[in-house]
């Protein structure tokens, strides 16, 4: 498991293999060439988008099409924004999102902290149930679990959203690496002075666990955030509804109206935008432990 | 009790609902009428349903053009972006843009880049005299339409896994095969490959089973058609389940889907003696 801690606590970019001088002197202007076209193209419909959010419905009928909108057409957004309520649909989302972020890392800590520390017999054989689970797709169990929510009679509500989503294998997964990474001799000094099992955890293990914590926050708000079949089948009023899902709605209604559609879209694109700049280093972080955790 | 909570969650949403959509594939089960066990009927059915022929092939086409390219891609950008030049954190950051982009939000603008006339994937290929085709209403290009856009999101995520592995990949290997004289290209072969083997099966692992998962771009930017030509697994999952309200027969397609992840994810564990490097990374 060491691989697992070094690959958390030194950032990815510390350790960059140098440029080799004396290979040829061209070398780094190909290789940024390169590096700049490929991010032109990556970047292309990212900024397609925001300008098409911009332009007049005649602009964004133009053939061949225009780059740069002769006019900026700022009152899309308040257009989508009127057509459907695109203000709710966030608040659903970040209600959702936050909401299965946080109750996910709470139930995997406690969890990962038993898998790590903890003697209890048929603990193995539990855990790898749990592992078990990571390879079966979540579309497979999607009918149940739906069932399983229409019998709570939590339909198109937030606790049909949040709950089924609370638990996860990949978190537990994750945090119980990182767990048996931290010396068992910090927690060991605390026990001999009578902190409980719940107080070595709450006072030891949580505040060292920092990064591993945000990490597994920051992957589950994106992706839920992104998710759309889980909330498309639940959800089925503006009370609850998702952004992905309402963008999806609102596909359905103005099909042609580009520009309508282009605003919604960075509408709901913007928010996670900002948390991945916000919150970069930890979601990369995140990124890079599941892929030593498949070790 | 520290578990409690997880393992109460985990065995009421993912423990039983895995067992139970197995029972369930053997099940009539309408969502209007209630359920009536039928043993292997709605195997039997899929057998000679064609859009799920067509839906399984569609999802084995989608995973055998993606997946190859997100990891070649991945791996590109990881070897380009491991070089400490001055602003490549910047490119990093660029690469992995798409995968954290919405779904839906992103494949709208590709349904627009793929439009015939003023859509911009044309207009470009016109730049270079290509007529190109009505991407995403021709049964021949649909797909490749959905590959493109699902390779172009994917491959930051391969790249951040990769460069992960690069990086854990001991300098003084690269000190010793340069002493000796190794040109890059041989020490890419001899040295970066094997090392990275892990990491390319994790990549190669998660990859196939993501794309046999694609949904999204599929009932966004074709619902999958025209007919059925982008209808995925996944997609007939949630036609069957959720518009026609046959619970049973989605669980019976779910099922083989998880049946084909399983059976494809062990077959790479099982390959990999053959070309995953253990050595010292391991201990």
């Amino acid at each position: 498991m060491t691989t697992m801690t070094s690959g958390v606590s030194e950032p990815a970019r510390t350790r960059s293999r140098s440029v080799q001088p004396g290979t040829s002197s061209a070398f780094p202007y190909i290789l940024f060439a390169i590096l700049a076209g490929t991010a032109v193209i990556t970047l292309i419909p990212v900024v397609w988008m925001l300008l098409t959010a911009l332009k007049t419905p005649a602009d964004v009928a133009a053939d061949p099409p225009t780059w740069i909108p002769e006019t900026l057409r700022w009152a899309n957004f308040s257009d989508a924004w009127n057509f459907a309520p695109f203000g709710r649909y966030l608040i659903n989302s970040l209600v959702m999102a936050g909401g299965i972020a946080i109750t996910q890392v709470v139930t995997s800590a406690l969890a990962a902290y038993a898998f790590a520390r903890l003697r209890f017999p048929g603990r193995d054989a539990l855990f790898y149930i749990y592992l078990g689970t990571l390879i079966i797709p979540p579309q497979v169990t999607v009918i149940p679990q739906f069932l399983i929510v229409r019998e709570l009679g939590w339909v198109d509500s937030f606790a049909g959203l949040i709950i089924p989503q609370a638990f996860t294998a990949f978190g537990v997964f994750l945090l119980r690496q990182f767990f048996m990474g931290i010396p068992y001799e910090l927690e060991e000094a605390a026990r001999i002075d009578g902190a409980s099992r719940f107080q070595s955890f709450m006072r030891i293990i949580l505040p060292l666990s920092g990064p591993a914590l945000a990490s597994l926050a920051i992957f589950a708000f994106m992706f839920h955030w992104n998710n759309l079949l889980w909330p498309l089948i639940v959800s089925n009023t503006d009370k609850t509804i998702p952004i992905a899902v309402g963008l999806t709605r609102f596909q359905g209604e103005r099909g042609t109206d580009w520009e309508l559609l282009m605003a919604a879209s960075v509408i709901a694109t913007v928010p996670v935008l900002i948390a991945y700049f916000a919150a970069q280093r930890w979601f990369v972080q995140g990124i890079a432990m599941s892929g030593f955790g498949g070790r | 009790m520290f578990l409690l909570p997880s393992v109460v969650g985990f065995f009421i949403f993912t423990a039983f609902p895995v067992v139970a959509a197995i029972g369930l594939a053997f099940y009539d089960y309408d969502l209007l009428f209630g359920r009536e066990f039928n043993g292997l009927q709605n195997f039997q059915d899929l057998v000679k349903d064609d859009v799920f022929r067509a839906a399984f092939v569609n999802t084995l086409y989608f995973t055998l053009a993606s997946v190859p390219l997100s990891v070649v891609l991945g791996l590109g950008a990881a070897l380009l972006v491991n070089h400490a030049l001055r602003g490549v954190v910047i490119f990093r950051t660029i690469y992995l843009l798409p995968y954290v982009t919405v779904t839906v939000a992103v494949a709208l603008v590709w349904r627009w880049i793929y439009l015939p006339e003023v859509g911009l994937m044309n207009t470009i290929l016109g730049w270079v005299g290509i007529d190109g085709p009505n991407w995403l209403t021709s049964k021949t290009w649909a797909m490749p339409a959905l590959i493109i856009m699902s390779v172009w999101k994917s491959f930051g995520y391969n790249m951040v896994i990769f460069l992960a592995g690069l990086q854990a990949i001991p300098q003084h290997l690269y000190d010793a095969a340069k002493v000796d004289g190794a040109t890059a290209w041989k020490r890419f072969i001899h040295i970066t490959l094997p090392m990275l083997s892990p990491t390319t099966l994790f990549v190669m692992v998660i990859s196939f089973i993501g794309s046999f998962q694609v949904f999204d771009q599929a009932l966004v930017m074709t619902n999958g058609g025209p007919g059925t030509s982008t209808t995925t697994l996944v997609l007939y999952i949630y036609q069957a389940g959720f518009q026609s309200y046959k619970m049973g027969y989605a669980s019976a397609i779910a099922l083989v889907l998880f049946v084909v992840v399983a059976a494809v994810t062990a077959l790479q564990f099982m390959l990999q003696r053959r070309w995953v490097y253990e050595g010292e990374a391991r201990r």
